[in-house]
């Protein structure tokens, strides 16, 4: 289950995954959110992949192997769809562009409280990336280290996937998804 | 990889359709921006149209000249389109008409939650609903076949879910064009009443050849499952997934009765019928087979379903609701956590033209004690919410017009309606003429940001500059017609001449231009690569 906000480019993260997942010839589902929810509002796609058939687009309550979140008021959204062994990996930073947002720090608490809940500082390495606009591909880096995906595929879909945007904007891309990667597995989350 | 809506849009061309037409609708918009890109080198068109009737009269009038033609649109675009598309299950049909229609349970982007089934049903027309993106494809590529072998329109209705998932599509070798032929005689094609009593019995005569095409259909399967089991399902389109994902739970396998093709199978729904007395339907929409159910079967048979609420009538379906239907307990789960979450509505993007022109409207009619502002369907519908709080409605493609003159005759004043420019093209040039005519006084703002925005910048189909003609055409009087530049955080001379046009006693319109930031943002970005 990937969540955040209209204009974050949750959508892209599900369609590297999907892509790298494919790849390696696992079966794929990817639902999207198009439409009126994109205009700066809560977005949510889902990702199933499988070496069985999948059955439907849509995972019911405890059915999530992971949350993921390029925000995390929007990661702890979708909670409750989390399996109990299930892991919710997340930015930590807050996108406050409603009025009744509650205190980050409470926010980032609540995240915290989750056992083997993950939060990565996705706008700093994406700064260092070198493009503030990659945060969406650091968490797929940080989220890629759970899933049964070789840095090389996801990385191979990346750098295909931004082609048509230039050299820079690949490589910038590429950094923020070794650095989100590096992030988690050196256990060095925010 | 594909969207459900890019499954059928490849599917089209792979059936050799020579022309495709649509008005942009969530969820359905995909399907013609598969296609418009790929028209020139494919050899068939594919256009934007003013809107879903246009769209629908143009294929239409491909298929009288026996080519093949695809027109798409979302469910409430089929109400725009219900003229041609009721009265077309009459005529003569040359190539086969696809009409792709899909529906939003749920709502995420539409006023309503109606169900096209029922609609085929009503122009007595086959309907296909693919359970998944390799049906959506299939099932288009047979949708052609069968309206050119019954000479009927043949519906093919998606949903939200299906329309924007992917998944991997295997697609089969493509065939050719059909060739132009003007074959059918004037007279299967124009509805005088003796030529239309004639096309509607000969339409009614092959219904039931109609009926035994969708009863061997291998869309609609029958699986006895388990001998004894407590109860059988009656699933259609994406529900036989949901419904799949959780038998493994049951303990036993459900006979069930899977409907992919409509009209719905009887035979087929009493054979199920015969294996439990108690029977669940799993259905994305209305309780349109569950009514179906209960006329065909005698009494003594249990039938649930939205109707007998064990599923809700309204929203989208989702595992947990089929999950609760089938009597499964909920999977464990993590609890949701104990601080409030606050929605996140969709808003205006930072630097929108339209939170510049809602701002003026509200400083204008701040000088007024009283006023009405009626809306209509695009990103500006967004100003009902706050902080512009600017419109009071937002009912259908051009509604705001016809409104705004309606409340003018009831007697209100001033009486203001806001509308997009593609909204405008759309269905706001009628009701103008209307009010144009009775010299209504009310004013009209016209949002022209120079796209369709809210479905992903489609073009309009006239350019902006073409409003002005267009508007003075239609009897505007040009001292009470502005075209105006929207200023940046400057409303005040927008607001000026607002609050003079509304005073104004006859119609008025204010064209307020200033470019969609999302529009600027993808032209720079075309410039880049260029
Ligand atoms: S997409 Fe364009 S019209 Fe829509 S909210 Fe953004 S700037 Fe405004």
């Amino acid at each position: 289950m990937l969540a955040g906000v209209g204009g974050q480019g949750v959508l892209s993260v599900a369609a590297i995954l999907a892509e790298a997942a494919r790849r390696l010839g696992l079966q794929v589902r990817q639902g999207e959110v198009h439409g009126m929810s994109q205009r700066g509002g809560a977005v949510q796609a889902t990702l199933r992949l499988s070496d069985r058939p999948i059955e439907g687009d849509l995972v019911a309550r405890g059915g999530a192997d992971m949350v993921l979140g390029v925000e995390p008021l929007e990661a702890l959204r979708y909670l409750d769809y989390l399996a109990p062994a299930g892991r919710l990996v997340t930015s930590a930073d807050p996108y406050e562009n409603i009025p009744d947002y509650p205190p980050p720090e409470q926010v980032l608490a609540a995240v915290r409280a989750i056992p083997g809940a993950v939060l990565v500082a996705a706008g700093d390495l994406a700064r260092r990336a070198g493009s503030g606009r990659t945060a969406n591909v650091v968490m797929v880096g940080a989220a890629s280290a759970f899933l049964p995906l070789p840095a090389e595929v996801v990385e191979a879909c990346i750098g295909e996937g931004f082609a048509a945007k230039g050299e820079r904007v690949v490589e910038a891309n590429r950094r923020a998804f070794a650095l989100g990667r590096a992030a988690v597995e050196g256990g060095a989350g925010a | 990889m594909l969207l459900g809506d890019e499954a059928v849009a490849l599917a089209a061309m792979h059936a050799g359709v020579s022309g495709a037409y649509a008005y942009p609708g969530t969820p359905s918009t995909e399907i013609l921006e598969y296609l418009v890109p790929r028209a020139a080198g494919g050899g068939f068109t594919a256009h934007w149209c003013a809107n879903e009737k246009t769209a629908y009269e143009q294929a239409l009038g491909m298929s009288m000249l026996g080519r093949r033609s695809l027109v798409a649109m979302k469910h409430v675009g089929l109400n725009v389109a219900m003229d041609p598309f009721v009265n077309s299950a009459l005529v003569a049909l040359g190539g086969g008409l696809v009409v792709a229609v899909a529906d939003d349970p749920g709502m995420h982007s539409s006023q309503n939650e109606q169900d096209t089934r029922i609609l085929a049903d009503f122009a007595r027309v086959p309907c296909l609903e693919p359970a998944d993106q390799q049906e959506a494809y299939d099932m288009t590529r047979e949708a052609f076949g069968l309206s050119e072998r019954f000479a009927v329109p043949v519906v093919l209705r998606l949903v939200t879910r299906l329309c924007h998932s992917r998944a991997v599509v295997v697609p089969r070798p493509p065939r050719p064009q059909n060739a132009m032929a003007k074959t059918a005689a004037p007279q299967d094609w124009t509805l005088l009443p003796h030529n239309a009593r004639r096309l509607w019995r000969a339409l009614l005569d092959r219904l039931p050849e109609i009926g035994r095409a969708a009863a061997d259909s291998a869309y609609n399967r029958f699986d006895a499952g388990d001998p004894g089991a407590p109860f059988a399902v009656l699933t259609s389109g994406i529900a036989r997934h949901y419904l799949a994902a959780e038998t493994a739970e049951l303990g036993f396998r459900p006979p069930q009765l899977h409907v992919g093709m409509y009209p719905a199978p009887d035979d087929a729904i009493r054979r199920l019928a015969d294996t439990a007395a108690r029977l669940l339907v799993i259905e994305e929409g209305h309780p349109f087979l569950e009514r179906r159910l209960r006329g065909v079967l005698p009494h003594g048979w249990e039938v649930r379903g939205k109707e007998s609420g064990a599923l809700p009538l309204d929203g989208e379906l989702t595992p947990d609701l089929v999950r609760a239907a089938l009597g499964l307990p909920s999977r464990p789960h993590l609890a949701a956590p104990a601080l409030p979450l606050p929605g996140r509505p969709p808003q205006l993007c930072k630097g929108c033209p339209h939170a510049d022109s809602y701002q003026a409207v509200r400083a204008a009619l701040a000088d007024f004690p009283e006023s009405v502002v009626t809306s209509d369907i695009g990103c500006y519908t967004l100003g009902a919410l706050p902080p512009y709080s600017a419109i009071e409605s937002c009912v259908c493609m051009g509604a705001s017009v016809g409104m705004a003159k309606g409340a003018a005759d009831a007697g209100l004043r001033p009486v203001l309606a806001v509308i997009g420019d593609s909204t405008f093209l759309h269905s706001g040039v009628t009701p103008l003429m209307d009010a144009v005519a009775a010299g209504t006084p009310m004013t009209l703002l016209i949002l022209d940001n120079g796209t369709v925005a809210m479905t992903g910048l489609q073009p309009t189909i006239l350019p902006g500059s073409r409003l002005e003609p267009l508007l003075l055409g239609l009897g505007v009087e040009p001292e009470h017609l502005h075209v105006v530049e929207v200023q940046p955080r400057r409303p005040e001379a927008l607001a000026g001449l607002l609050r003079a046009e509304l005073a104004h006693p006859g119609v008025s319109v204010i064209v307020a231009v200033r470019e969609c930031v999302e529009l600027a943002k993808a032209g720079r970005h075309r410039g880049d690569q260029a």
